[in-house]
């Protein structure tokens, strides 16, 4: 909630810059993602691979956010993006688009709000 | 190490985990923040996006370091509905000029909770206004501040402008079990709005 503000790190751009090789969106299947996309990774982290890369797959192993993602590895989402997108293309993490709201012009599954409504109850 | 869930994609470990998505929205100071930390599983993280990116022109470069980088945040917490169904909360950033620059911010979501401090109902016109214009459904969620006036709802529903079928409820949002009353609300209004959708013409 906190205000637009210039980064306060200096380098960072420079940073994202060589992190992403100087693309600055995604591309393909990684254009539709979401802040509450889940990420899941398919296969292991390989010798050799970007760090970043080998992070994102080390904490996908269990469905993990874009949002949470992007917090735990301190990067803006579309610069997380990027890396996302060569891991998508490269087939090592899946990623599930958050249950939509409306799908075909109706409103949300009844049933789907049933369980979110259980859910919330148990609270 | 233990690789867990790499061998069997679609089993019960990674699972069929989904997530929906809820968006807590209202004025500078309405307590969005306040709700999501409240109601969340986990301490509330932060997600950002910096602005100048919102062309994804693959060939531009994001490495001109001039003065038009602008991050806006998204603060955001989590809760586990059951073991296959995450409901992630999103606070939206204060500033409600940001939000189309967030593409999609609002797309894909359930609904919104705009948040209404009753001290300063003007504060969160734009969130309503924005609601209605893209289209989410939302609950006004009335912030009661210790030392708020207490207003009959029907008088607030005026001078909001909110259509009757708009439910409009009253809570805390520091509170636990009231911000989660506020979320049941949210789905117990979807749910009408889907019934009524679901009724032959």
């Amino acid at each position: 909630m906190s205000a637009p503000r210039r980064p306060t790190d200096p380098s960072g751009l420079e940073r994202y810059y060589v992190l992403t090789g100087g693309r600055s969106g995604p591309g393909g299947s990684a254009s539709s993602l979401d802040v509450a996309t889940l990420i899941v990774s398919r296969t292991a982290p390989e010798p050799g691979m970007q760090h970043e890369h080998e992070e994102i797959l080390r904490r996908c192993r269990d469905p993990l956010s874009v949002a949470e993602l992007g917090a735990h590895l301190g990067l803006p989402f579309n610069i997380l993006a990027v890396l996302l997108a060569d891991l998508l293309e490269a087939g090592r993490v899946e990623a599930r688009d958050p249950i939509p709201a409306h799908e075909a012009g109706r409103g949300p599954d009844l049933a789907l709000l049933e369980e979110v409504l259980s859910g919330l109850q148990r609270l | 190490m233990d690789f867990k869930g790499f061998d069997h994609p679609g089993g019960p470990d990674a699972g069929g985990t989904r997530s929906v998505k809820v968006m807590i929205a209202g004025g500078f100071g309405t307590g969005k923040t306040t709700m999501v930390r409240s109601v969340s599983d986990i301490k509330p993280l932060t997600t950002e996006e910096t602005l100048t990116q919102a062309s994804a022109d693959v060939d531009h470069l994001i490495g001109v370091a001039d003065k038009t980088q602008t991050t806006v945040s998204l603060d955001f917490g989590k809760i586990g509905i059951n073991e296959q169904l995450v409901l992630y909360l999103f606070g939206t950033p204060g500033q409600e000029r940001f939000w189309f620059l967030w593409n999609g911010l609002f797309k894909g979501a359930l609904g919104a909770v705009v948040l209404v401090d009753t001290r300063r109902l003007a504060s969160s016109f734009r969130a309503i206004e924005e609601m209605e214009r893209q289209n989410v459904p939302f609950v006004i969620a009335l912030n009661v501040f210790p030392d708020s006036q207490q207003h009959p709802i029907e008088e607030i529903r005026d001078a909001l402008d909110i259509s009757p079928h708009t439910p409009i409820v009253a809570c805390d949002a520091r509170d636990r079990a009231s911000s989660r009353d506020v979320l049941v609300a949210l789905i117990r209004h979807l749910k009408d709005r889907s019934a009524v959708a679901l009724e032959p013409r």
